[in-house]
């Protein structure tokens, strides 16, 4: 019998690189905009001012709301886009980008499908109340950006919803 | 010698296996569903020479953490041990193990000198009295120990279960910090049992879903940099990121690698439409695989290429379908109730793992690429996103607790349902993806 020790062990060199990359993004991460897709955030302008995007937002009503799982307009969401479409109508130099979004109870990717959906539904009704085409675009955000943070229809209720954000200014 | 070696642990895996027979060969079918972990000790590793006794320590601890965490194995404290081993090469005292009821026994050796740590282990068989397979020797980095660990217990699995290990592998997932309604996400990338976390975004935009590629040196991602949900790939080394191009006015999102590296599957949503397109990574050009006016998403590519596994709510709700990767009529393989999404198909082409939400839990599951055999292997108010391990036993996946306190973060279980644990990461996590074994 051979001695144990020999040529027992089957040399594997490992090709273990030493990381030569630095965690360049290491620390807090670097700041985030907390109101991206959330639209929480007091928006230019005062509500008095009826050409203001304040005014838009609080008084003829930035955002429609969705039954679980749809992307049909309620009766109540024509009458809120009717009055968008009423007033990117006189106030044309806006553009606007609709966000679509969806409640917790859902698949994340899903979700984007869903959100954007519900975006295109509010930007398809404003077309068709005369808001030229090239004024709008939409963005899904799927369940990423919850306005209310509860795991209840209430909360849920509110974020499905497609929410018109104002840009001042025509692009091109 | 080392043929008849060979031949002796070829008729080992191939005897009927009643688990864990005392008596028995050495031997785990993970298929049966272990009832009893296989206790085994690993005691420190042998340093060679002087400074080495602290790698030794740290190296034994990882490899048995590795053991452990399958479930398939019970460690023996080192208090419970009759004797030691302090010479590597010496003649292991099997009724000194056999007193303490170990039936494995993993012994090493380390060697560092300057930057480079040489291991050696070998793995005994104390019923059987005998080593089981051969002493391997790794070479490797200070900076890189603990994928030598990893590569020890992978050895150690796989010569016991007869299946290839998963320890020395990564996950790339999505970081979470901050409430649920300013959530901040960046990507980050750790080794599969949650150390050595590296970031690899910042935080400034919401970033999803991150997928490796096939060889785990790229990752594919949804950012929302643009102000739009765009895919971006990413070289894990570098650092290095550019997007994808896109149909102008449209949203992609849900990037799979193809098992050939260069092809993506992804999901592009135009107007109010969703449908799953295919991309050449270096050319660019696009193929349009599904033109339903329903939502197809969350495309995942078969082991060998041919097929695609995806969801799509054509049916009214979600339903897991199966096409060819050139597109074309699909079949639907999910029928249970409830709503099924994120299919991913296993690396050994066996079955899909999917997200399924019914009564208002979410569960992980399993089914067969027929669709037959569906098995659930969680529930909870949010269980989502499965990934499978390299040799598709294990799933990662992440779990988002309810209410305004929610938060993500990363679990796996065995596809048999057992040995659930979380998997720790700095902050939340969510959306692994789960690379192959490492080179």
């Amino acid at each position: 019998m051979k001695t144990t020790t020999k040529a027992l062990l089957i040399v594997g060199a490992l090709a273990l690189a030493a990381c030569t990359n630095p965690d360049r993004f290491g620390g807090d991460g670097g700041a985030l905009d907390p109101n991206a897709g959330a639209n929480t955030g007091v928006v230019a302008g005062s509500a008095n001012d009826p050409s203001s995007a304040a005014y838009f937002q609080q008084a003829v009503g930035d955002r429609v709301l969705f039954a679980v799982d749809q992307s049909s307009l309620t009766a109540q969401g024509q009458a809120t886009l009717d009055g968008q479409a009423a007033w990117l109508t006189t106030n044309a130099d806006y553009t606007a980008v609709i966000e679509g979004h969806a409640d917790e109870q859902g698949t994340r990717e899903y979700n984007i499908g869903l959100g954007n959906k519900r975006a295109d539904a509010a930007r398809s009704y404003l077309i068709s109340k005369g808001v030229p085409a090239n004024r709008l675009q939409i963005v899904s955000y799927g369940k990423e950006r919850p306005i209310e943070v509860c795991s209840e229809e209430a909360c849920y209720a509110k974020n499905r919803r497609a929410v018109t954000v104002l840009a001042a200014g025509l692009t091109g | 010698m080392m043929v008849r070696f060979l031949a002796a642990v070829l008729a080992m895996m191939l005897s009927v296996s009643t688990g864990l027979a005392q008596s028995g060969p050495l031997r785990i079918e993970i298929t049966e569903g272990v009832i009893e972990p296989l206790p085994f000790a690993t005691p420190n590793f042998v340093a060679e020479n002087a400074g080495s006794a602290d790698m030794g320590a740290q190296l034994a601890r990882v490899v048995a953490a590795d053991l452990q965490g399958t479930g398939l194995f019970r460690e023996i404290p080192a208090s419970a041990f009759v004797s030691g081993v302090s010479d590597f090469g010496a003649a292991v005292n099997y009724p000194d193990w056999r007193a303490i009821n170990a039936q494995a026994l993993v012994t090493g050796a380390v060697n560092v000198s300057g930057n480079n740590v040489t291991v050696k282990f070998r793995l005994y068989d104390i019923f059987s009295g005998a080593e089981l397979g051969q002493g391997l020797q790794f070479q490797g980095t200070t900076a890189g120990w603990r994928r030598m660990a990893h590569k020890v217990a992978d050895a150690v699995y796989s010569r016991i279960t007869g299946e290839s290990g998963y320890f020395d592998s990564r996950v790339v997932f999505v970081s979470e910090s901050g409430p649920k309604n300013k959530r901040a996400k960046r990507l980050a990338v750790m080794d599969y049992d949650g150390a050595g976390v590296k970031y690899l975004t910042d935080s400034r935009s919401i970033v999803l879903a991150p997928r490796f590629s096939p060889t785990g040196d790229r990752v594919l991602y949804t950012s929302y940099e643009t102000g739009f949900p765009r895919i971006y790939v990413l070289d894990v080394g570098s650092v290095q990121r550019r997007v994808l191009e896109s149909a102008q006015g449209s949203s992609s999102f849900a990037p799979r690698f193809a098992p050939n590296g260069q092809t993506v599957v992804y999901s592009q949503a135009t107007g109010s439409n969703t449908d799953i397109y295919t991309m050449d990574v270096n050319t660019g050009r696009t193929t349009r695989l599904t033109s339903a006016p329903s939502i197809e998403t969350s495309p995942s590519f078969s082991p060998d290429g041919s097929q695609i596994v995806f969801e799509s709510d054509r049916s009214g709700n979600q339903q897991l379908y199966v096409m060819s990767a050139s597109g074309g009529e699909a079949k639907r393989i999910s029928f249970g109730e409830g709503r099924y999404g994120t299919p991913v198909w296993s690396p050994r082409g066996d079955l899909v793992a999917f997200t399924k939400q019914s009564k208002g839990r979410f569960h992980i599951g399993v089914m067969r690429v027929d669709g037959s055999e569906e098995r659930l292997l969680t529930a909870s108010f949010l269980d989502e996103g499965p990934t499978w391990s390299p040799n598709g036993r294990v799933i990662m996946f992440h779990r988002e607790t309810q209410g305004a306190s929610g938060r993500s973060s990363l679990y796996s279980v065995d596809i048999t349902g057992r040995n659930l644990r979380p998997v720790q990461t700095p902050d939340g996590g969510s959306d692994p993806s789960w690379s192959p074994l490492q080179k």
